[in-house]
């Protein structure tokens, strides 16, 4: 009985998604909000909850009393993880269902797949997940860290408080981690790090056996030095490097594994046990104490009608780019896309960490940077954090190329990328 | 002038130093031990962890345990702590430093005493000395190697006091290092010398990194030879160990190939379906790992034991759904069989995550896997992969007895090798296919269960698995057991050498382009099955 009315539930909810994704009669009286996260698929067990959070926002906002009078609807479309269907989505998204705006992605590949869509359509994009940087565009809001706001201080942390000398850049293969590594060996180097104090290694993308790689980290661990990991190692492939980790021994009092793309939601299907003491750096973590941050979780929880669901950055990046895109539509007092890019520069909204993030003329957004620990419950205990926000910075300052760029969309300068030696606008996208 | 100036500066300092030194030390009761264990300041945490440990208090190895295992929590408003190993509505929860208990009203309102890693090393080098006095030789032996990594001066009187009456040899060996490790930073040139070579006796690698370490600090050229000799020696025998270890790491990973892919040597070698749905029924046999432990939580060994055949069975009739729904009426249309069964996957692939989430899910490792089989300080052997490679042998070992010695077997042989005749013999050939196919996805769900100790149990799993295991079963040769094993290890290995030169992504490029090449050259495998049935 009870697995009949679950499937029927299913059944309703999956009714009631295609009702609304093929909803083409454009109503006059509600604004539309697209969705565009992965619901089937690899990506689907990060995006899923994305797309909750958002429906969460839109059903508050309208109990607050819409927005501009009317109320919003949320259109939902599931991209399937497969990148060109991204860009068919978004196009759909915009022509067809007449949205004002869309909230959506994870991959960079899927970003980079929509982003001509929309600067073709001229519409609106916030992305709310963590990224290499090196890119700004007129039409993406970047609500997620850039390299600056995660990595950097991250490495930073571990040479002045940890006092690592011996560093491990760890990734998946592709290009955030690659991105990522050659900022961060250009800054280690900058440091003053030697070459052979940096060991750096590609895994490919789900990678299982990491016996040889463990091994290898542990004996380059063992040269006396303090030595850490900094890794970029994407998704399922983290489960068992953190547990041959554990079976081999090596704890986080000895080599720190720092990590950029593990959150609660992560962990919450990992066993714990080994991971226990290794890092994070995020810009948000659930155990964050304030009182906004109560209220959120709590609000989700109900939501989602389980109080064993957790929240992550991700979710407050998509958060924070709602937020913001709702005042600066109140601002502008229109939905129209063109007049919410000049309204939305210089919006500040409170964020989830008791601070406020403001969106910067380049289009990324200033966060705090939070240094956590992982515990036994998958829980983080906040070990170390910047004093102040910090910048989003599209173009990093260690990439040569990339350093003499500057990003600015505030009118009348607009440009994505000004090469300030040669004085010119370069286009949107380099590389 | 100037060096009265400098004096009264130096007075100054020394004042200052003297104002400043009991501030450091600010803890004096467990009052304050308490304030200080709710606050945010590690440094004072790690204070109050050294006092409560001079202090004697009985209480403090089992305030240490449970701070180590991360069960202690403080309300946050009255700042009382309790301890825990899960904080739930309703529940009566014990202090940690009195016999009162408070009732949770609100989960929210406990949060979790910070432990971080600093505070973890110190917590471990606190317990490590009080367990240096237990009985039992192997918590000695664990506490001896605690230490060692942390050795320091203040350790030096205590390991005296230990060594001397310590009585097991293993024990001592690892707390004579430590005493070693400890001289070679002192001053002393004799005790230096005889730290050493008593250094270079030993195979762990603290020794290594005690050697490398002085190596930068000392600057007495007689006694850099002396260790420049012993870290050659100390990486000469480090490279013969690593050779075995890669053997080792090869072997394991050989026989989780062998694992996932005996199942569709079965299906695929022995019947010629082409099943893309393997994956997923390597899938189910996690999830079903995943479920009996929700179902026994506190007793991880025995239900990962009772879901080996329990695994067995769904994967085995989910199996033998799809053979009598869909694969029966593909037989001999080999494009069908695949495109249908790839649909399939896809099905069971949503439908898991409908059912379960999209989430992957945390599947405990119990603890007679979890640790390590020491052989030597230098070479240890995981023991999680050492009970899979185990399995994966016994698993093997069932299945060959099974085609071999039973009547099961016998027509499953038989009508492989020639349908027509064995139906005129009077087997029940739709029956065989049935039984067999379901023999081959039970053992997916067999390895399914073993590799949800291994890696990620999610609904995407089993993608990962469906190229590894046609490639052992194609390069084994077709319709071979024995292949499929020999197969399976040698790739294992050939992976695991590869991987230090070329590095995890050309290796796996590599060890493809090996087996297309080889299959030009035999594309009937590593030991193709001979005769006419075959041949035509």
């Amino acid at each position: 009985m009870k697995a009949t009315s679950k499937f029927k539930a299913s059944v309703t909810g999956l009714a009631a998604s295609l009702a609304l994704s093929f909803n083409v009669v454009a109503a006059d009286d509600t604004i539309k909000v697209g969705v565009l996260h992965s619901l089937s698929g690899t990506m689907a067990i990060s995006e899923t909850t994305l797309k909750d959070t958002i429906l969460m926002m839109v059903e508050e906002q309208n109990q607050a009393g819409g927005l501009l009078g009317k109320q919003l609807e949320a259109v939902v479309v599931d991209p399937a993880s497969d990148w060109p269907l991204f860009a068919e989505k978004a196009r759909e998204l915009i022509q067809k269902e007449k949205v004002d705006v869309v909230f959506g992605g994870w991959t960079s590949v899927s970003r980079k797949s929509m982003l001509p869509v929309f600067e073709e359509l001229d519409s609106l994009l916030f992305y709310p997940v963590q990224y290499e940087g090196e890119e700004s565009s007129k039409n993406i809001f970047y609500t997620g860290a850039a390299p600056n706001q995660q990595a950097i201080p991250a490495v930073d942390y571990l040479m002045n408080d940890i006092g690592v000398e011996r560093w491990v850049l760890a990734g998946t293969d592709y290009v955030y981690p690659r991105t990522t590594n050659k900022i961060l060996e250009a800054y280690l180097v900058a440091k003053g790090v030697a070459a052979e104090d940096i060991m750096i290694n590609y895994t490919p993308f789900g990678h299982s056996d990491w016996q040889s790689i463990v091994s290898d980290i542990k004996k380059f661990g063992a040269s006396g030095k303090k030595t850490a990991v900094v890794s970029t190692i994407n998704g399922d492939a983290n489960v068992p490097f953190y547990k041959e980790l554990g079976a081999q021994g090596v704890s986080a009092e000895d080599i720190p594994v720092v990590a950029f793309s593990v959150g609660e939601e992560e962990l919450s299907g990992m066993d714990t046990s080994s991971l226990v003491g290794h890092l994070a750096a995020w810009n948000y973590f659930m155990s964050v104490d304030t009182e906004v941050n109560d209220e959120f979780i709590e609000a989700w929880q109900s939501f989602i009608d389980s109080d064993e669901r957790v929240t992550n950055d991700p979710m407050e990046a998509s958060y924070i780019g709602f937020k913001m895109w709702v005042k600066a539509v109140e601002k502008a007092g229109t939905t129209d896309a063109e007049a919410v890019q000049d309204a939305i520069i210089g919006v500040t909204v409170p964020n989830l960490t008791g601070g406020y993030a403001t969106m910067l003329a380049n289009h990324h957004i200033t966060k705090p940077v939070l240094i956590g620990e992982i515990q036994d419950d998958g829980q983080f205990e906040v070990v170390w954090e910047t004093g102040s926000d910090v910048a989003g910075d599209a173009w990093s300052n260690f990439l040569p190329g990339s350093a003499d760029l500057f990003s600015s969309w505030a009118k009348p300068f607009a440009c994505g990328a000004f090469n300030v030696v040669t004085k010119t606008c370069s286009g949107q996208v380099t590389e | 002038m100037s060096t009265s100036i400098r004096r009264c500066f130096f007075i100054l300092m020394l004042c200052i130093g003297l104002v400043s030194l009991p501030s450091r030390a600010q803890i004096s009761n467990v009052v304050e031990v308490e304030q200080s264990l709710v606050g945010k300041d590690y440094a004072l945490k790690s204070e109050a962890i050294v006092w409560l440990a001079q202090s004697g208090d009985d209480n403090a190895r089992f305030v240490f345990e449970k701070l180590m295992q991360g069960n202690v929590y403080f309300h946050k408003k009255t700042k009382q702590i309790v301890y825990a190993s899960k904080v739930e509505k309703g529940a009566s929860l014990p202090f940690l430093f009195s016999d009162e208990t408070i009732v949770v009203n609100k989960k929210r309102d406990f949060k979790k005493v910070g432990v971080n890693n600093q505070l973890r090393s110190e917590l471990r080098t606190q317990l490590a000395s009080l367990d240096l006095y237990s009985d039992d030789a192997s918590t000695r032996f664990d506490a001896a190697k605690n230490l060692l990594s942390n050795a320091s001066l203040e350790h030096q009187a205590l390991i005296q006091d230990v060594i001397k009456q310590e009585s097991d040899a293993k024990v001592r060996d690892v707390l004579a290092l430590a005493l070693a490790i400890i001289d070679l930073r002192g001053s002393d040139e004799g005790a230096q010398r005889a730290a050493i070579e008593r250094i270079s006796d030993s195979k762990r690698p603290e020794a290594l990194q005690a050697l490398n370490l002085a190596k930068q600090e000392l600057s007495d050229p007689e006694l850099l030879i002396l260790i420049d000799k012993s870290i050659a020696d100390y990486q000469a025998s480090q490279k013969r160990y690593a050779m075995v270890e890669t053997l080792y790491f090869g072997l394991s990973l050989g026989s989780v190939l062998v694992l996932a892919g005996i199942g569709l040597a079965i299906t695929f070698g022995v019947m010629g379906v082409i099943n893309m749905a393997h994956g997923e029924l390597i899938m189910l046999g996690a999830y079903t790992t995943y479920v009996l432990q929700q179902l026994m939580p506190n007793n991880l060994g025995a239900s990962l034991l009772i879901s080996i055949p329990i695994a067995f069975m769904v994967s085995a009739i989910v199996g033998i759904i799809i053979e009598r729904l869909v694969i029966r009426h593909l037989y001999n249309r080999p494009l069908e069989t695949l495109l249908a069964t790839f649909g399939i996957s896809l099905i069971l692939q949503q439908a898991v995550r409908s059912v379960f989430s999209p989430l992957n899910r945390s599947v405990a490792t119990p603890e007679f896997m979890s640790g390590m089989f020491e052989v030597n300080p230098m070479l240890s052997l995981t023991n999680s992969r050492l009970y899979i490679l185990l399995f994966c042998m016994i698993v093997f070992v069932l299945l060959v007895l099974i085609l071999k010695k039973t009547a099961l077997g016998l027509q499953v042989r038989a009508v492989s090798q020639n349908r027509e005749m064995a139906k005129a013999m009077g087997v029940r050939s739709e029956r065989v296919d049935a039984m067999t196919f379901g023999l081959g996805s039970g053992i997916a769900g067999v390895a399914g269960v073993a590799l949800s100790q291994l890696t990620n149990v999610g609904p995407n799993m089993g993608q990962a698995y469906i190229i590894d295991s046609f490639m052992v079963v194609v390069f084994g040769g077709v319709g071979n057991l024995w292949g499929t094993l020999v197969a399976g290890l040698s790739l294992g290995i050939f992976n695991k050498m590869l991987e230090p030169w070329v590095g995890a992504v050309l290796s796996k490029i590599l060890v493809l382009v090996f087996i297309i090449l080889f299959i030009q050259k035999r594309p009937r495998g590593l030991f193709p099955q001979k005769g006419r049935a075959v041949e035509s």
